[in-house]
């Protein structure tokens, strides 16, 4: 089959590898319909994510059609379903607690030894993200073996078209747990940084849970338009003094819910971010939390944090002080996607969510190369590249 | 062990103090070995204490989650035969006697005159907090070889001694809880049957 593979820094190429086959009882293989490329997906492309190695297949919003089954998988042959970029086992303890991402048993043992040492205990099992989160073929090709299929898979009504329900792999349900995690109640006022897939959603679903008004950030114009148009107040980094216009905006009170959707490579123009692009570049720091820092000062006292944005490493000059004194509430995590899709996907059903307005770009699967460069170099204009296999190469809409 | 090791002062194991140094001269005393190498570890399964006993009492059921461990045969003497993979594609193989067996609670072995490697374990099984499984806690010791094997045991253990046991622990939980161990694998090898 074709596949999407990671060779180095800004070095993703379209490969013939082996096709996938039925490994474990669970296990199914999917031949993949749509696919997009994640906002995550470049950090692996900056080479910002350790563990990888030359010729992983990347990818983790896929769905697609059902084409084998293990014997012990739920699914059946035809099936349409969209897959959780999480791979969760479903039984150990934290999977029944429906943490998902914090699955004990979807790492294979050789792999969890990684983020044991960097985390303390092993991280769960992910599509097409580095080793320390399994070494798991991704589903930018045109087959993936999916582990567990009986527990993540959601089977999708035929009358739904894929661009209505891809999103439902990834980006949905984690802009709806980013604002979940904000516990919105009447009169709040929610602030979201990064205004790219996950902060959009995490904005239409701030509105849906009722929030009295949102604010975005950004600085590429077409993004806050997006934002604009949902609802949204905007702010515009690169012309205001963000936690300044955030209090003027509320009154001197400061947001209720800080949502960081920005994560580990900010774009602040402002002297600790240079300093932490500095210390990635050689190799002396791991993660750009310019951010982070900007929301712990900006939130209200006794607000809370919500924080989507990938980190994967350490940070520094982290205002801990204003943490602690404002008594803030900080929620984290890898989305939990297998408790949300159920609800989201009656939602996308009854036209309460639109996932479609963020699709700028479709592409054939065989120019991602291509995709990935505009993604990263044209953020303005590109907000989401969904990658259809079947399309012949040069084929665009 | 005796009672004035560190990690007595706390309500820790012994596999958990600071200076394992200690730890391994203790313990190679205690067994009349040269040196000992000691590992411990816990993990929690998501099933009842009789069904993960049972299953590990099963020794056979060992190469299911044991990577390196190629075979573990029951003789009529009651002595198991372990034959385990070592770096080269070579074999390293010993008798096992059962020392203790507790139902429920406790398994604990040693190997016998003659072994490859010297070796001690034991198993425990206790209640987790009410609804949350049984508590695993394997304690194992071996004698890292010279002689014959030495170079290719050290090959095999130098490196990280802990290594191994530490994910066989986390495939016997797989195995036990999701009835599969995960890999990452998308072929199968020659020959393999998928399921």
């Amino acid at each position: 089959m074709r596949a999407l593979t990671w060779h180095g820094k800004h070095d993703v190429r379209m490969e013939t590898v082996p096709d996938p086959e039925i490994i474990n009882p669970r296990d199914a293989v999917i031949r993949i319909t749509s696919t997009a490329i994640c906002g995550s997906d470049l950090h692996i492309y900056d080479s910002f994510i350790p563990t990888m190695k030359p010729g992983d297949i990347l990818g983790h919003e896929f769905m697609g059609e059902v084409v084998d089954v293990g014997r012990s998988s739920t699914l059946q042959k035809g099936q349409r379903v969209v897959v959780p970029f999480v791979i969760a086992c479903g039984s150990c303890f934290h999977c029944g607690q429906q943490q998902f991402s914090a699955c004990d048993n979807s790492n294979p043992a050789d792999k969890a030894d990684i983020s044991e040492i960097a985390y303390g205990y092993p991280a769960s099992g992910l599509f097409g993200y580095s080793h320390m989160t399994g070494g798991y073929a991704g589903g930018q090709a045109e087959y993936v073996r999916v582990p567990f299929s009986d527990i993540g898979p959601i089977v999708v009504p035929d009358g739904l078209e894929d661009e209505k329900v891809l999103f439902l792999s990834d980006i949905l349900p984690t802009g709806w747990m980013a604002a979940e995690n904000c516990e919105i109640t009447p009169g709040d006022t929610v602030a979201v940084w990064g205004c790219g897939p996950v902060g959009l959603f995490a904005i239409q679903s701030a509105m849906i849970m009722g929030a009295h008004r949102v604010i975005a950030i950004d600085h590429y114009p077409r993004r806050l338009e997006l934002a604009r148009a949902m609802g949204a107040e905007v702010i515009n980094f690169q012309d205001v003094k963000v936690r300044e216009a955030l209090m003027e905006m509320t009154g001197g009170i400061g947001p209720d819910a800080c949502i960081d959707a920005v994560g580990m490579e900010s774009h602040g123009f402002t002297l600790d971010n240079n300093v932490d692009k500095l210390k990635t570049a050689t190799r002396l720091g791991t993660d750009r939390p310019h951010v982070f820092r900007e929301v712990l000062m900006a939130c209200r006292k006794g607000g809370r944090v919500s924080i989507p944005g990938v980190y994967g490493g350490v940070g520094d000059k982290i205002p801990i002080g204003a943490m602690m004194q404002k008594g803030l509430q900080i929620r984290t995590g890898q989305t939990h996607v297998q408790r949300y899709l159920q609800p989201l996907l009656e939602m996308i059903g009854e036209g309460k969510i639109d996932t479609t307005f963020l699709i700028s770009h479709r592409m054939a699967l065989e120019d991602a190369p291509a995709g990935y460069k505009m993604f990263k170099e044209e953020q303005n204009e590109t907000t989401k590249v969904v990658l259809k296999p079947d399309w012949a190469a040069g084929a665009a809409a | 062990m005796t009672t004035e090791n560190q990690a007595s002062r706390s309500d820790a194991p012994l596999t958990a103090q600071v200076d394992q140094h200690d730890l391994a001269k203790e313990t190679a005393d205690i067994l009349g070995w040269d040196d000992a190498a000691v590992f411990g570890r816990s993990v929690t399964v998501n099933k009842p204490r009789h069904e993960v006993y049972a299953f590990w009492r099963d020794f056979q059921n060992f190469p299911s989650f044991m990577e390196n461990v190629r075979s573990v045969t029951i003789a009529d003497s009651g002595l198991s035969h372990w034959i385990v993979e070592a770096p080269g594609g070579q074999t390293v193989e010993w008798d096992s006697v059962l020392t203790e067996d507790a139902p429920g609670d406790l398994i604990a072995w040693s190997s016998v005159e003659g072994a490859d490697i010297k070796n001690v374990g034991r198993i425990e099984f206790k209640d987790a907090a009410p609804g949350r499984g049984t508590v695993v806690t394997a304690t194992i010791a071996y004698d890292p070889p010279g002689g014959r094997l030495g170079i290719l045991l050290a090959k095999l253990f130098q490196n990280e001694p802990k290594l191994q046991a530490r994910r066989d622990l986390r495939r016997f939980k797989q195995f036990m809880e999701t009835g599969e161990v995960a890999t990452a694998r998308t072929h199968l090898d020659n020959g393999e049957r998928g399921q």
